[in-house]
């Protein structure tokens, strides 16, 4: 890939999560029956008319303040003309030459701790399609319209992206941004949150950009990143035997991990914009925009800093933490249940926590282990009770039952033992039942010493205090 | 000023306009707004259509400089917003009963190759 | 009996009310009329003989009850544009010859509130364009005047309805001048309100920043009864001017000495017939007996507002069409192939020739590479044409003209070029491109045919505009007059 530079931008597509559609009242809710959702309005009948959603405009105003963008005091409605049978009116209503947010950027934090500024064209309010259905229908296509009307905020971004790598670090920006913002669930299992790749090549050093490929409707993080990189080879191998790239839309095949032409809108669309007589120009005055600014929660950039600072902790952790508001909140939480220990629990809520939650596919949010709960149990390794190693033993029985930490501690007598006498006790048995060891240790083979640990800690399940059985040990064993 | 010769042109506008559409443009622009056109019908349309546009070419003469496009007849009007709530039912059945084609609640068209 | 379709529609709720005769009888002598005439005029393309009878029953039962609106039994027609639920709404095409709406157009609902009994669909131009009624997939409309002639487009079967005394009342739409135009061709009273004051749900769109509904009846005191029942805010509508409806009815009587009054320069040109002028003339003479104060004024864009018109109103029906497609409701061709062959089959048989024409023109002047010259081009000089309207309007109350140039022509005669035919729209247009309330009312006659005045007012003027037009009316009888085999 030497010699060649990437260029990447990002169409993304967030479903705004209001009750009712952008243009009508039917609900917008997942998995109803097909064409329950869909009426007059969304099927494009004859004389229906299209009636803003406020929220939908909140909503899209509330992403325009968090990435720093200008709110456009009138935005414009515009018709995308196009036929296709999951378009009931045969036009989108989109955003053109108007959109309701201009500008803006995130950052994002690449492999080696660099922060890079990715800017963002614009945002702008849509309305969704419907869905064709092909499977178990010979020779007919269906269509379920109840997602047309649904609506979406587009965000483009900037050609800023140049790799994969960062193309993902940005999409998950997004995606944590528009889920702190509660305006998108970023579902992209039921759709909520897709993604487009505009994708070129170009010589390492040219300023012009090269001809770029649209890769449409990536719907997971992993599909992005292998999509962009076989599209990246697919383009470099075609520069390099001297032929020309097609601009033109693309699919991703995940099965086959290649991206193919789309032959069915490979014919060049002529949108026809223009303003929607329907629709009124949108004005928002000050008023309404600072209404929604007091709406804004803190931004997961401000949120990783505080934790970072208050809870120095390293900025790798801080972000991790606050990749989602919800494991932020847990995480605050049980520092606020200890506070002397935010190291000690950032540490359990990335390690054990998590990883119990990804394994049986739950959310943060799932209730399974309240933080409460959590941070009882850390406070019994903190005080001495039990050790780091036994507590993980514990985690297991209290995710799985349901019980408190010191209920688990003691039903299965899981104490630390940390008195002097009894360790000394079970020191001198191990000592007295493997004399061989004793006599090589004591002739100079040090390494004997974690044996001795190791037998110390089985006779005691595990339970005696690692730091006092060292000391001990050490003056017991050399004699 | 009144200008009596854009009102009399407009009246007796040529009837060979010098600007004649293609086959080829009305085909396109037919394939673009999807109506079948039979090969006789599309002189039809060259010729109706050139005369439109030819009529139309009068706006040139107008000075807008500096004008903005009036897309709505009533100025300063802002869109009304509505509130977020869910108020639809249900009508599917009733609704598909206009449907040239349905199964399973879907409407159906000949397959579509994606 | 037989003369109730001599009675105004005010007379007719008031008889109603004062219990002198039933809706069923009524509803039944007018059935009886539109039967008798249908062959000779095709003024309706939908009968609904037996859910008026039914409706009218229940308007006898109310009116006997003491309760009832403005309009409770009186029988009306609603041009086939506006959905009437379970009832057929074809829009004069083909495209929706099987098409049954499942909803109510605001105006209907609000019309059905105030109780008045439907009768049946009325004919027009197909998806309402055209200036003659003539491009109806269920053949053309005949002028009961003469019905070798055109009755005007493209609200043709509501204004014969009314002409012939069918109805005391049709409702209509105007986009370019398809209320007035017919209402001058046919003697009655036309009526295109402001831009957004009626409704536009459930108004089958032809274009959208244009499309007014409004209604065609026997006087201006019919109209500002029936306008009074059909404006208001409409929360489904977001063109819909939340503005407080006027009682038109009471504004009727207000004296209208002092009304200043401007002649359009431009609306006197040489394309005007000599005897239609001289009928509005006459008419103008009328007036200054009555109190306005005449005086010029000029609207020097304004004879750019035929080729603003046929580029904005293309384009924006070329996008309200898109949705007549063959796959959820109306037309569909046999056996398509593909989804390619579905549309374009589907539309190219569906619709008739002046629709795909006016697609056509509408997909090729939003095309890429012509947007710039032709729709942003059309709609600055648009805004030209509207701040000559607001200048004019600082001087004078009201504008009058001519509302047609010629008097109604021979069904067939403008068929050939299209541009011919859009002509006839030369003085009704700047009041739809403007958003401007205005009305035709009958002035007189040239050859046995009838001649209208047009008013055009201020927006929101709709109570002035008919107070203006009922000065007329109480002060001559031209509005009285029925045509021959009518009256």
């Amino acid at each position: 890939m030497s010699g060649w530079e990437t260029v990447i931008g990002l169409e993304i597509h967030a479903q705004l999560a209001t009750r009712s559609k952008i243009f009508s009242g039917s609900a917008t809710a997942y998995g109803a029956p097909p064409n329950a959702q869909a009426n007059l309005v969304d099927l494009g009948y004859p004389g229906v008319l299209p009636v803003l959603n406020a929220e939908a405009v909140r909503m899209a105003v509330k992403l325009g303040l968090a990435i720093n963008a200008r709110i456009a005091a009138q935005s414009v409605f515009a018709r995308k003309n196009y036929f296709y049978p999951d378009l009931p009116k045969g036009y989108q209503i989109s955003q053109y030459e108007l959109p309701i947010v201009a500008g803006g950027a995130l950052d994002i934090v690449l492999d080696d701790g660099q922060v890079k500024r990715i800017g963002i064209t614009r945002a702008h309010l849509e309305e969704d399609a419907g869905k064709s259905l092909h499977e178990g229908l010979p020779g007919v296509t269906g269509i379920d319209l109840n997602r047309a009307g649904t609506p979406l905020v587009e965000i483009v971004s900037e050609p800023h992206l140049r790799s994969a790598k960062e193309a993902v670090a940005y999409m998950k920006k997004v995606h944590t941004l528009v889920r702190y913002l509660e305006i998108c669930d970023g579902n992209m299992q039921e759709g909520s949150f897709r993604c487009d790749a505009n994708v070129s090549v170009r010589r390492s050093g040219a300023l012009k950009f090269g001809t770029r490929a649209e890769i449409k409707n990536l719907n997971s993080f992993r599909f992005v990143e292998r999509a962009i990189n076989y599209e990246v080879t697919r383009q470099i191998d075609i520069l390099e035997s001297g032929r020309q790239v097609v601009q033109e839309t693309r699919l991703y095949d995940p099965d086959k991990g290649e991206t193919r032409s789309m032959r069915s809108k490979e014919e060049a669309n002529d949108y026809r914009y223009f303003p929607d007589p329907d629709l009124l120009p949108v004005l928002l005055d000050e008023a309404f925009i600072a209404s929604v600014r007091a709406t804004l929660p803190e931004l997961p950039d401000q949120k990783a800093a505080r934790f970072a600072t208050d809870y120095s902790l390293s900025a790798y952790d801080a972000g991790v933490l606050t990749a989602s508001r919800e494991l932020a909140d847990y995480y605050e939480e049980v520092v606020r249940e200890l506070p002397q220990e935010p190291k000690l629990a950032a540490n359990w809520v990335m390690g054990e926590l998590a990883a119990a939650l990804n394994k049986e596919n739950l959310e943060v949010g799932s209730g399974k282990l309240a933080p409460a709960r959590l941070a009882g149990l850390l406070r019994r390794i903190c005080d001495q009770t039990i050790s780091g190693k036994i507590a993980k033993e514990v985690f297991e029985t209290m995710w799985s039952g349901g019980a408190s930490a010191d209920a688990v501690i003691d039903a299965q007598g899981l104490r630390q033992i940390t008195d002097t006498a009894a360790i000394e006790r079970v020191i001198d048995e191990v000592m007295a039942r493997n004399p061989a060891q004793l006599a090589e240790y004591r002739a100079g083979k040090d390494k004997l010493f974690g044996f001795f640990v190791g037998q110390v800690m089985k006779a005691t399940a595990g339970k005696a205090n690692p730091a006092q059985l060292n000391e001990l040990l050490k003056k017991k064993l050399g004699g | 000023m009144y200008d009596f010769a854009l009102v009399f042109s407009l009246r007796h506008a040529r009837r060979e306009p010098p600007m004649a559409l293609t086959r080829e443009q009305i085909a396109s622009i037919a394939a673009l707004a999807r109506l079948d056109l039979s090969s006789s019908e599309i002189p039809v349309y060259q010729d109706s259509l050139s005369r439109i546009l030819d009529f139309v070419s009068a706006l040139d003469r107008a000075d807008t400089a500096g004008v903005a496009p009036m897309s709505h007849p009533l100025p300063g009007l802002s869109q009304r917003l509505r509130p977020d709530v869910v108020t639809e039912q249900d009508h599917h059945e009733q609704y598909q009963a206009n449907a040239p084609q349905v199964a399973a609640g879907l409407y159906l068209v000949p397959k579509v190759i994606e | 009996m037989s003369d109730w379709h001599t009675s105004t529609l005010t007379q007719l709720a008031a008889g109603l009310r004062a219990r002198k005769f039933s809706s069923v009888e009524l509803v039944r002598a007018f059935l009886d009329r539109i039967d008798a005439s249908q062959a000779a005029l095709n003024a309706f393309i939908s009968v609904t003989r037996e859910q008026a009878l039914a409706d009218a029953a229940a308007a006898d039962r109310a009116l006997a009850a003491g309760a009832g609106g403005a309009l409770t039994g009186v029988p009306i027609a609603h041009k086939d544009i506006f959905c009437t639920q379970g009832v057929r709404t074809t829009c004069g095409s083909r495209m929706l010859d099987n098409f049954v709406s499942p909803y109510d157009a605001t105006v209907v609902a609000k019309l059905k509130g105030a109780g008045a009994i439907m009768l049946g669909k009325t004919n027009m131009d197909e998806f309402a364009m055209g200036s003659s009624s003539e491009t109806s997939f269920y053949g053309p409309v005949r002028n009961p005047w003469n019905p070798q002639l055109v009755p005007g487009g493209s609200s043709g079967g509501s204004a014969a309805a009314v002409a012939a005394r069918l109805v005391p009342a049709a409702t209509a739409t105007d986009t370019g001048g398809s209320i007035r135009q017919p209402a001058a061709l046919c003697g009655i009273t036309g009526l295109k309100p402001t831009y957004g004051r009626v409704s536009r749900y459930g108004m089958i769109a032809f274009a959208s920043s244009l499309d007014q509904g409004g209604v065609l009846t026997a006087s201006a005191a019919d109209a500002a009864l029936m306008l009074r029942e059909m404006a208001g805010f409409d929360a489904n509508d977001s063109t819909s001017v939340d503005t407080p409806v006027p009682d038109y009815v009471a504004a009727l009587e207000q004296p209208l000495a002092g009304l200043k009054v401007g002649l359009l320069r431009e609306f006197f040109d040489q394309g005007l017939d000599a005897h239609n002028e001289q009928r509005v003339r006459e008419a103008l003479k009328l007036y200054q007996q009555l109190g306005a104060r005449l005086t010029e004024v000029s609207l020097p864009n304004l004879p750019l507002s035929v080729p603003v018109y046929y580029v904005v109103a293309p384009a924006e029906c070329s996008s309200n069409l898109a949705r007549f497609d063959g796959v959820r409701f109306g037309y569909r061709c046999e056996n398509p192939r593909d989804l390619t062959d579905l549309y374009r089959r589907s539309r190219g048989e569906g619709f008739g020739a002046e629709v795909k024409r006016r697609i056509m023109t509408g997909t090729y002047v939003l095309s890429a590479g012509y947007y710039d010259a032709y729709y942003l081009k059309a709609q600055r000089v648009r805004q030209l044409i509207n701040a000559d309207f607001t200048r004019a309007f600082g001087s004078v109350d009201v504008l009058m003209g001519p509302t047609t140039p010629t008097p109604a022509f021979a069904i067939g005669a403008k068929t050939s070029d299209p541009i011919t035919m859009y002509l006839n729209d030369i003085y009704t247009i700047g009041a739809n491109l403007a958003g401007l309330p205005a009305v035709s009312i009958p002035c007189g006659f040239v050859q046995e045919l009838p001649v209208g005045l047009q008013i055009v007012g201020p927006h929101f003027s709709e109570a002035r505009v008919l107070n203006a037009a009922h000065a007329f009316q109480r002060a001559s009888d031209w509005h009285t007059r029925v045509p021959q085999g009518y009256a």
